[in-house]
């Protein structure tokens, strides 16, 4: 059934399999590249709008990972993404904050946590509400069962606490930012 | 062989869950919900019948020393052409399947289809074979990814019928995926399997 098993035709076989594949894997990717980086532009897009009041232009600082949202001349807020250790791995979240230093509104932009628990954190509404113009110089910025003002998610303490963490992580890069 | 009876054979027969228990991997991984259990099989369906008709156009002349290697690297050619494919054009299923699209390259499914059938047969008969298997596969995951959205979650397909209830939760992670598979198991031996 099979070719013979000598050297040459080994190689051959095997060389040209490799060859034509990545050849047909050079040609999809030249292919999907455009609509791809236009996924993952349009996806960030949607999270900076989700989590900043109107804007009109978006200025994109790599260094610090942080979005300037700005309508015309004046600056809206900054959109900040912030990674930390959840429960189940990292917890990236897109950090909406408004020049006077208060969170307009958090979304989340990947998490691996406990699908029906932890997974919560995006989508309980209850959860997700109470960022929403979350004042840090008037409500303190840990969960309830650590003394602050977070509700936690039920059975979900460790993702809560590091959404918190993430929070306030953003919050001191907003403020690094505002003291330059 | 009849054209129909390759396809059931897949579904019942062959059926690459219940019967083969191939797969089992990204089985209890991703069947959290029926929906993310009918992508997942969509997936793997698109990869075997690519990969089941290109192998057994190439199984002639491919020597037997190598031939794993070379239907390993046809295999992975396909995953990344659907990987880049979902990334571009269904960004949220691929958000969702994240790590197990890659990891359908080491699916024994498709390297065992492409052993056990695809080899030895046209590509038609491979094609067909691939669509049985790959949908035997897709009915199994929607079926334990819907039972376990159901009692998990009180939702199916997404639409929530508990409202702001709790689910049992146990069935959306891992012990509840080994329980609702055995007894998914053992009910298809039972009642479909015989006949």
């Amino acid at each position: 059934m099979a070719a013979k098993s000598n050297l040459t035709n080994m190689v051959l076989v095997l060389g040209l399999t490799c060859l034509l594949c990545s050849a047909v894997l050079g040609g999809a990717y030249a292919l999907t590249k455009d609509p791809i980086d236009a996924a993952a532009a349009a996806k960030t897009e949607k999270a900076v709008a989700q989590v900043l009041p109107h804007f009109t232009s978006v200025e994109y600082n790599a260094d610090a990972k942080y979005y300037k949202a700005m309508d015309a001349d004046a600056v809206v807020g900054y959109a900040i993404e912030s990674t930390v250790v959840g429960f189940g791995g990292n917890l990236t979240l897109m950090v909406g904050i408004t020049p006077d230093g208060t969170v307009y509104n958090t979304s989340v932009l990947s998490h691996s946590e406990t699908p029906g628990l932890g997974a919560k954190c995006a989508t309980d509404q209850k959860f997700m509400d109470q960022w929403r113009g979350f004042d840090p110089s008037i409500k303190k910025l840990s969960v309830k069962k650590d003394g602050g003002d977070v509700d936690a998610i039920t059975a979900s303490t460790i993702t809560s606490r590091a959404y918190t963490l993430a929070v306030e992580n953003a919050l001191n890069t907003f403020n690094a930012l505002s003291h330059e | 062989m009849s054209k129909i009876k390759l396809i059931t054979d897949g579904l019942v027969k062959n059926n690459p869950t219940f019967v083969l228990l191939l797969g089992m991997c990204p089985t209890l991984a991703t069947t959290t919900s029926a929906i993310n259990g009918l992508s997942m099989g969509l997936a793997t369906l698109f990869v075997l019948v690519l990969s089941n008709m290109a192998i057994s156009l190439i199984a002639p002349v491919v020597p037997d020393k190598v031939h794993i290697p070379v239907y390993i690297v046809v295999i992975a050619t396909f995953v990344t052409l659907l990987q880049l494919l979902m990334q571009a054009y269904t960004p949220a299923v691929y958000e969702t399947l994240g790590l197990f699209i890659p990891l359908i390259v080491v699916n024994c499914i498709v390297l065992g289809r492409a052993e056990a059938f695809a080899n030895k047969h046209g590509v038609g008969e491979s094609a067909l074979d691939g669509i049985g298997v790959g949908l035997g596969f897709t009915v199994s995951l929607t079926v334990l990814g819907l039972v376990r959205e159901v009692l998990g979650s009180g939702s199916a397909f997404g639409y929530n019928f508990i409202g702001g209830h709790d689910g049992m939760l146990a069935f959306v992670m891992a012990p509840g995926a080994f329980l609702c598979l055995g007894y998914l198991m053992v009910l298809f031996n039972k009642f479909v399997k015989k006949n």
